[in-house]
């Protein structure tokens, strides 16, 4: 508790016994008008001053006036009616009062609750000194190049290289990934992450305020003064709403009165203008202004538990509105690395053929060259390669153990006098011939990420209703993704500008605006595509300013089954917002009502107003807490 | 040039009109104010000098939430 929520206890605490005291002395008239108002001076003086205050400097009304306009006319109205019966006007001020110091608990308790979670930048940095004992300091004097410690069960507080040492990082924090990562000597590490076991040294490659942590800290914090349109609406609705109730109320005071004049009867102005004060008592629209915040807060740090940053409110909102998910498919649904997906021979076992290609391959620099000796891991046997010879745009010749083997396209096969034929598969075909006699081929293609299909699946399982995959590649390998991973429309062949124009084409096509459009790249070269999208969302950042810079929503890792999962958090963040929003107002508008009937009175209009918020601030923390 | 203050504020219309506040004081350019986070940040003019325009800020932002805290 705050000092200032110390005194306001203490105030809260000291006003019950008083009125308890109160209701046993023998004291009347002009005394215990006195004595209440004293009471009334120590719980409420504060809100009064407040209200004051607001009043010389023309400020617009808020609930400081409001409550200070209900109580001393609630007390007013005693005295008019000679009742002697003050308790009331102090009572509703405190309760005013203890519903202010819980919500600024409340929401104090939260908001820590979710920094706690989200926070992942160590307070310190070890550095060895001369005698090898390990000082403290603090991080933001660590100056790049330093070299610093890390010991188990720490986190590693500034980027940097591994220098000496060998351990495995837990990197849940930035990924929401829960596979430790192994790192040695050499390896980059990102500050952030947990060592879990062995003692690393790294040497810092970064300022502490440029690291990974810091950043996404940062990236967060920043988040929630990017205000949604929900949030936009509460400010605007406070704005227009306190005005009215308070010419209502004023209405509420003056009409029914007077009416009763005009038609003969004798005015009854105390009940109505009890009835008005009522009404100003429940119109306070705390539990809206205090919660809203709250739950976009949590949903972001929610998502950043996931290794998901989402850059400001107004894109959670967004995303929950997400109807088409458009993909880049190199390195988004596929891993963006050639792969040998299959090896058809036709005389000898497929080992061999692999064995033969990837000799020829041996000096070659091009990235098929890169895949073959890949899947053929000991390559650099004792295999005689010699005279090399690569023909630009259709393969390689070489001479293996003697033989002349050709590895290239159907072109070189047609040069070399081998019968070669296509294949069923997509991908690039590599053929293989041995002194001018067809071998076989072997097909190289991006491997689809094993996760791919499963995010397809999620996405439309989570109300996604269109999914849309771009990519530069031919046709027909294009298409086969697509089939595989059930995607509804495929674009193929495109160049990146074409991409930008591909997403304002979908964009365009929308029926409704509020179907948003996600585009969802690896943040390097689909930047304008981007930027362009109602939302972009670039993966496999960790480490890459730039695309963090050109996202709105930022995967830390590249697993693609982090976008359904974000949908989830903004879908169940911004039902709650709307829960909040609907139950606050149906509850005031029904206590305004019953106030305006005269069944309600202060009391309870006093707990309307505190309970409502207090169930709203903790139905907003569920945010934090979702799948 | 950016800098970030921690502050102590009550409810987040308050920590609203010391954005508001914070904005038009001489010397700064933008001023945003987190409630969630209680941060205010401060984007200073080039060439104010940030300790002399803080303690302006923290005076405006005290006239129209005297509750609130400004840590410079």
């Amino acid at each position: 508790m705050t000092k200032k929520q110390k005194i306001n206890l203490i105030r809260i605490l000291a006003t019950v016994a008083m009125l308890v005291l109160m209701h046993f002395l023998p004291v009347t008239g002009i005394l215990r008008l006195i004595l209440y108002i004293l009471i009334y001076l120590i719980i409420g003086y504060d809100i009064i001053i407040k209200a004051f205050r607001g009043i010389i400097k023309l400020q617009p009304l808020d609930e400081n006036l409001l409550m200070t306009v209900a109580t001393a006319g609630a007390i007013a109205v005693a005295v008019w009616r000679g009742s002697d019966d003050y308790i009331e006007a102090v009572a509703v001020m405190l309760f005013y009062q203890v519903g202010e110091l819980f919500q600024s608990y409340a929401v104090g308790r939260s908001r820590r609750s979710i920094s706690e979670l989200m926070d992942i930048v160590p307070d310190h940095a070890n550095i060895e000194g001369e005698n090898g004992a390990l000082e403290q300091v603090d991080p933001e004097e660590v100056a790049p190049g330093t070299r610093i410690v890390v010991r188990p069960g720490e986190r590693i507080p500034i980027d940097g290289v591994v220098v000496s040492g060998s351990s495995s990082l837990n990197t849940a924090a930035l990924t929401g990934e829960s596979v430790p990562r192994d790192v040695t000597e050499g390896d980059e590490v990102q500050s952030g992450c947990i060592n879990l076991n062995g003692l690393i040294k790294v040497r810092t490659t970064r300022e502490f305020g440029e690291s990974t942590a810091s950043k996404v800290m940062e990236l967060i914090e920043d988040a929630s003064s990017r205000k949604s349109r929900s949030e936009n609406f509460i400010t605007r609705f406070s704005r227009i709403y306190t005005p009215v109730v308070v010419i209502s109320a004023l209405l509420l005071a003056v009409i029914p009165p007077v009416i009763t004049l005009l038609s003969g009867n004798v005015a009854d102005w105390e009940t109505w203008i009890y009835r008005a004060l009522t009404f100003l008592v429940i119109s306070c629209p705390c539990a809206l202004v205090v919660s809203i915040p709250l739950s976009f807060f949590a949903g972001i740090g929610a998502a950043s538990r996931k290794g998901v940053l989402v850059k400001g409110s107004n894109y959670l909102e967004l995303l929950s509105e997400t109807k088409t998910v458009v993909f880049d498919k190199t390195g988004t649904l596929t891993k963006g690395v050639f792969e040998v997906s299959a090896v058809h021979p036709e005389k000898m076992d497929g080992n061999t053929l692999l064995h033969l290609a990837a000799h020829v391959e041996r000096y070659s620099t091009h990235p098929i060259a890169a895949s073959l000796r890949d899947a053929y891991k000991e390559e650099s046997d004792d295999c005689s390669v010699g005279s090399p010879e690569e023909l630009a745009g259709l393969g390689i010749v070489a001479c293996v153990n003697g033989d002349s083997i050709a590895v290239g396209n159907s072109k070189l096969m047609e040069r070399v006098g081998a019968k070669w034929h296509e294949c069923h598969r997509h991908g690039t075909v590599v053929h293989v011939a041995v002194n001018g006699d067809y071998a076989g081929h072997i097909v190289i293609s991006d491997a689809v990420k094993p996760s791919a299909k499963q995010a397809v699946d999620e996405l439309r399982a989570c109300g996604v209703t269109n999914t849309v995959m771009l990519t530069g590649d031919i046709r027909a390998s294009a298409e086969a993704v697509g089939k595989e991973l059930g995607i509804d429309e495929v674009y193929s062949g495109l160049m990146p500008r074409d991409k930008v124009s591909k997403v304002e084409e979908l964009l365009a096509e929308k029926k409704s605006k509020k179907q948003r459009l996600a585009f969802v790249g690896d943040g390097i070269n689909d930047a304008p595509a981007l930027s362009r999208a109602d939302i972009g969302i670039a993966m496999g950042a960790l480490g890459s300013d730039a695309a963090i810079e050109a996202a709105d929503i930022v995967l830390m890792n590249d697993d693609p089954v982090k976008i359904p999962a974000a949908v989830r958090i903004s879908r169940k963040c911004l039902r709650i917002v709307k829960e909040n929003i609907w139950f606050s107002l149906i509850v005031k508008s029904a206590c305004l009502i019953l106030g305006a009937l005269g069944v309600a009175n202060m009391w309870i209009a006093v707990f309307a107003d505190v309970g409502v918020m207090v169930l709203a601030v903790l139905n907003s923390v569920r945010c934090m807490f979702s799948k | 040039m950016t800098k970030a203050y921690k502050i102590e504020v009550d409810c987040p219309a308050c920590a609203d009109k010391m954005e508001k506040a914070a904005g038009k004081t001489p010397g700064v350019r933008q001023a945003v104010v987190s409630f969630m986070t209680l941060k205010m940040k401060i984007d200073f003019e080039d060439g104010a000098d940030a300790e002399t325009v803080m303690k302006e800020v923290r005076k405006n932002c005290r006239k129209v939430e005297s509750g609130c805290e400004v840590y410079i």
